[in-house]
């Protein structure tokens, strides 16, 4: 009987957690896609590591202690696999001999139908084009720190414990992003 | 949705000596749209139907592709190691051939030189033996040998 009942807890509690992490995915599967589709501009690849980034907090849910969000936590893990699929990437050359990532000009394509003119909307898509530019120059930190901050809009704090860089390091790495971006854009203006 | 909503607050993080307010603007605009289109190349790729037999596809095509390399790189390196296996066995059958053909043809040399040898010295056996034959006298001719010495003398 008392064996029966720690049974039923202990299901109880799996499927708790369970349920737990559903609402986890379902609140923060487009964030962290988006964040991945920013970060490697290619679908198929940013679909592959949100998968992955789901999977292994699947796994290591029960040792979430909460400390961090849970959007920071899973942020965390998806910044470590887009480093590690970088890195694979890099040594194993063979594997992948093109990237399917798309160019700035398609990625600066996709801007929402507003009601602005066609002068304006045209005038947004050079924008963009100029800050893609601009993103694909950044080194891998600053390019994570600066999506973080002006995609994602989180605090310092966040970006700082997603990275785990301290804030005055994440400061300067947002700083120089943002000042290579002021320089794209103001050459090419 | 408040977009580049961080950007004023950033403003002492990245403010660069010289910088205009129109620059600002146009950075702080610039920025706001950049997100704008990112979250709306998110949406519709989040929302597409997924592909996943195209990608497996593509990821079988390339396993394939790999392989097929792989073996063809395995052949080759095999063909070739074969190759040079066989050339040196061919090398080697040669040299042999060529070293015994060498020794055969010494060998014909001397015994072509010791026939001649053994000719020769039976040649000068039988001379010898002919001059000995020669200068020696049977006993049934002494007398008439010794007259002839007599008549020499007179």
């Amino acid at each position: 009987m008392t064996r029966a009942t720690a049974e039923e807890i202990a299901a109880r509690k799996l499927e708790a957690a369970t349920d737990e992490f559903s609402l986890v995915v379902e609140r923060h599967r487009p964030q962290i896609f988006r964040f991945l589709l920013a970060s490697t501009r290619d679908v198929d690849l940013a679909e592959t590591l949100t998968q992955d980034c789901f999977l292994k907090a699947h796994r290591n849910w029960g040792s979430f202690r909460g400390e961090s969000s849970a959007m920071t936590w899973l942020m965390r893990i998806a910044i470590n696999l887009q480093k590690d699929h970088w890195r694979n990437r890099r040594m194993q050359f063979w594997r992948h001999t093109q990237t399917n990532s798309v160019d700035m000009e398609d990625a600066g394509e996709w801007l929402p139908s507003g009601e602005s003119s066609a002068e304006k909307q045209l005038l947004a898509r050079e924008q963009v084009s100029h800050v893609w530019t601009a993103v694909k120059g950044l080194s891998e930190r600053q390019r994570t720190v600066f999506l973080l901050r002006y995609v994602e809009e989180q605090e310092l704090s966040e970006i700082a414990r997603a990275t785990g860089l301290s804030e005055g390091t994440v400061k300067a790495h947002l700083s120089r992003a943002v000042g290579k971006v002021r320089t794209e854009l103001g050459g090419k203006q | 949705m408040n977009f580049g909503k961080n950007f004023g607050e950033d403003r002492n993080i990245q403010a660069e000596p010289g910088a205009s307010n129109t620059e600002d603007m146009a950075l702080e605009q610039a920025l706001k749209n950049f997100r704008m289109s990112v979250v709306a190349w998110s949406d519709a790729a989040y929302s597409r139907p997924r592909t996943v037999t195209q990608a497996v596809r593509r990821k079988s095509w390339r396993l394939a592709a790999g392989w097929a390399m792989g073996c063809a790189l395995a052949v080759g390196v095999v063909a070739g190691a074969g190759y040079e296996r066989h050339r040196g066995q061919e090398l080697a059958r040669f040299e042999a051939e060529r070293v015994a053909s060498q020794q055969r043809l010494a060998q014909e040399q001397q015994g072509l030189l010791r026939e001649q040898q053994a000719k020769a010295e039976e040649e000068d056996l039988l001379a010898k033996v002919d001059s000995d034959v020669s200068r020696e006298v049977p006993s049934a001719m002494e007398p008439l040998a010794q007259m002839m010495a007599e008549d020499e003398r007179q």
